[in-house]
């Protein structure tokens, strides 16, 4: 229990803007992608409002190259917990926008779920989703408010945000506008993980190692081989032993060569770790130093 | 293991920059590819010596144009001892409301000084704004001590000087470290240039201080934040719990209460911490609540005990820092946010500013306050608030000032007098 008194404060600090969301606007969403942070905020969220149900529905906006684990674990636990999920798909965002769709050897539809995302937004008129992102992720996160405000365009100005002083939450905005409510903005990977640990949350079978089918990139991370690669003749085949340090996309999440068989044995293995999370694991932020500042500043969550 | 977060200002000349890019990279908290990357960009800069460790923490494609610190970025690193949450904040006066944000939820304070340069203007500001925002422990962090060879008497006068500077700062307790972040002297291990300096290097500082607020206010402060209405379908009830943090103090299950601003009085009956029946809450946890009676209480009440000092006013007088880039103008509408509590207000009178260059109190007669001023001012609120003095009160005695018509964060406050 070495741990446990910063758990406990990180944890406070969660279920603290978590009930000032639900406190303070019309029409809340989490945004859930199956992944580790966001099945630790409808964890936080369960301490938060049971025996009530969510003030909120869950959001998941499926690029349609998901882990098709990521989306069993979905479903059962949406059931298991018997609340409501929207799902809508950046596929039928092409078709009605007649968008271009992502291209290349491994095709990435990170920017394209950007416009799913705010037009979901648009759709149920949602004042504020609850996301995930956590500042030791990067370095443009790093430095975003825990209630960020968005434009009109879904769009973050990081040269304009409000002061957020003390634990004080300033939830108005103007028509048009809305917020992304972060609660673990202030947890690293590895506190996530302590937290998995502490409060015995399940997770899908893909941060576990396990046998799989993978194609190397030019820079030598391991990409699940998929439906969804466009792989040529050059491209070799392998099995190894792997696990996902993040969920994101098939085509541009890289797994790790791993043999952790359980939490405790991620624990460990990140400890011992010398890459970060997202130098590791996405091929999308490896583009530009300000790769992830520019797709916030698009309305990225 | 706990947790403590501090900050640092200044901008990338002092070395502030440097010196959380030393305790993270002396520390192991960097991985390889952040390291990779960092060693490319400092070649793109054309700094062919090291590392530039101020690129670690600059995130903005502005910042590391400009070599500046725009806005508050959040590092973490942990040690055996204790997690870090460090906010790295801009020094420069036009981000000085950055600046609040990230020294707002501190516990302790850097202050670093040049040593060539000595005590400057920006190492007041800071100071006094520290000692504003009700930071408890400050720590003086000399830096460049290799450009003076590391005297000992080059030190001792600045401390000196810095000690009669601060003598009329309320802050709880003021250290002193020489230290070059640059060649990490005195980060992690004890310097063996500086042998004069006996006490702990910086990291053993930041592992073992007692930062614990001194609040001396017992009152038992609860707001509620969200009511949550269970319907059992088997019974077909309602059962309401008023759920929140708890601010100071603490409740217990059969304490008799008063629901404020109405005063409606009742008890008790049950009491959650997350879903789990307890006992007793205290200070910082979150709480369900339960009332013995039909309750009409909303987001914004405060829950307080009966036996208690419960003065509820329509009138304070704070300290404020205003943080828009338009300035206050008499009959501006505002919004007082509490906590969980808002309600409309306005500033009827500005008693006095503070010059945060000198600390003393200016008598200009104006009737506008300008971005980053501070100053003392009355104000009234249309509903009745449950103030404390942020003295002896800690975060129950702050708020924040919204323009109603932008909906910006205009203003942070402390309450002095209500």
């Amino acid at each position: 229990m070495a741990f446990a008194e910063y758990l406990d404060q990180l944890e406070a600090e969660a279920i603290h803007i978590m009930l000032e969301v639900a406190g303070q606007f019309e029409r809340p969403a989490l945004l859930f992608s199956g992944g580790k942070d966001s099945i630790c905020l409808v964890h936080l969220a369960l301490k938060a409002f049971r025996p009530a149900k969510f003030p909120f529905p869950l959001v998941h906006i499926d690029t349609g190259h998901n882990f098709p684990e990521a989306l069993n674990f979905r479903d059962q636990l949406v059931s298991q917990i018997d609340e409501k999920l929207i799902v809508r798909k950046v596929e039928d965002t092409i078709k009605k926008r007649k968008l271009t769709d992502s291209s290349g050897k491994f095709p990435s539809r990170n920017a394209l779920q950007t416009y799913t995302l705010l037009d979901t937004i648009d759709e149920f008129e949602f004042d504020v989703c609850i996301g995930g992102a956590r500042r030791d992720e990067e370095k443009a996160r790093a430095k975003e408010r825990i209630f960020s405000v968005r434009d009109d365009f879904g769009q973050w100005n990081p040269k304009k945000q409000r002061p957020e002083i003390w634990d004080i939450y300033n939830g108005r905005i103007n028509k048009g506008e809305n917020v992304r409510a972060f609660p673990i903005s202030n947890w690293t990977e590895l506190d996530i993980w302590h937290y998995i640990e502490r409060e015995k949350i399940e997770l899908p079978e893909i941060y576990f190692t396990h046998q799989r089918k993978v194609v190397k990139t030019d820079s030598d991370q391991l990409m699940a081989y998929s439906d969804y690669l466009n792989l040529d003749i050059h491209d070799q085949i392998f099995s190894k032993q792997v696990r996902y340090r993040t969920v994101g996309d098939m085509t541009c999440t890289a797994a790790v060569e791993s043999e952790a068989f359980t939490v405790s044995d991620i624990i460990k293995e990140i400890k011992i770790t010398k890459i970060s999370e997202r130098g590791a694991t996405r091929m999308d932020d490896r583009i530009s130093e300000a790769a992830m500042e520019d797709r916030k500043k698009n309305g990225y969550f | 293991m706990n947790l403590l977060r501090f900050f640092t200002a200044g901008n990338v000349d002092d070395g502030k920059s440097t010196l959380i890019g030393r305790l993270l990279f002396d520390s192991e908290s960097i991985s390889t590819d952040i390291i990779e990357t960092l060693t490319r960009q400092s070649k793109n800069k054309g700094k062919d010596t090291n590392l530039d460790l101020a690129l670690l923490t600059d995130g903005l494609r502005a910042e590391r144009e400009q070599g500046i610190t725009i806005d508050v970025a959040y590092k973490y690193f942990s040690t055996e001892k204790r997690k870090f949450i460090i906010a790295d904040t801009p020094g420069h006066i036009q981000y000085t409301r950055n600046m609040f944000t990230g020294a707002s939820t501190a516990d302790l304070a850097i202050i670093l000084i040049d040593i060539v340069n000595g005590i400057t203007e920006q190492t007041r500001r800071h100071s006094i704004i520290s000692s504003i925002l009700g930071i408890p422990n400050i720590l003086v962090c000399i830096n460049k001590m290799d450009l003076v060879a590391y005297s000992e008497h080059a030190y001792r006068q600045i401390v000196e000087e810095y000690k009669i500077f601060s003598k009329n700062l309320p802050m709880h307790q003021v250290d002193f470290i020489p230290v070059s972040a640059l060649e990490g002297e005195n980060i992690i291990i004890p310097s063996e240039r500086m042998r004069w300096y006996s006490r702990e290097p910086l990291l053993s500082f930041l592992e073992n201080v007692d930062y614990r607020p001194t609040e001396k206010s017992e009152e038992s402060r609860f707001q509620i934040q969200y009511v949550s209405n269970y319907v059992d379908t088997m019974t077909n009830t309602i059962t309401r719990r008023f759920v929140g943090k708890i601010l100071s103090g603490s409740y217990q299950t059969g304490d008799r209460v008063t629901i404020l601003p109405d005063g409606i009085s009742t008890k008790i009956s049950a009491l959650e911490k997350y879903g789990i029946k307890t006992h007793i809450g205290s200070k910082d946890e979150i709480v369900a609540i339960q009332f013995e009676d039909e309750i009409d209480a909303g987001r914004g009440n405060s829950i307080v005990q009966d036996n208690q000092k419960n003065g509820t006013s329509n009138e304070l007088t704070a300290t404020l820092c205003w943080m828009d880039n338009s300035p206050f103008h008499p009959g501006q509408k505002l919004i007082l946010q509490h906590h969980s509590h808002t309600t409309k207000a306005r500033i009827t009178e500005i008693l006095h500013k503070i010059d945060i260059k000198t600390n003393r109190e200016v008598y200009d007669n104006s009737e506008e306050i300008g971005l980053n001023e501070i100053c003392q001012v009355s104000i009234k609120t249309a509903d009745p608030v449950l103030a404390d003095h942020f003295l002896s009160a800690g975060r129950t005695g702050t708020f924040i000032l919204i323009d109603e018509n932008t909906n910006n964060t205009v203003a942070a406050g402390t309450v002095l007098k209500c």
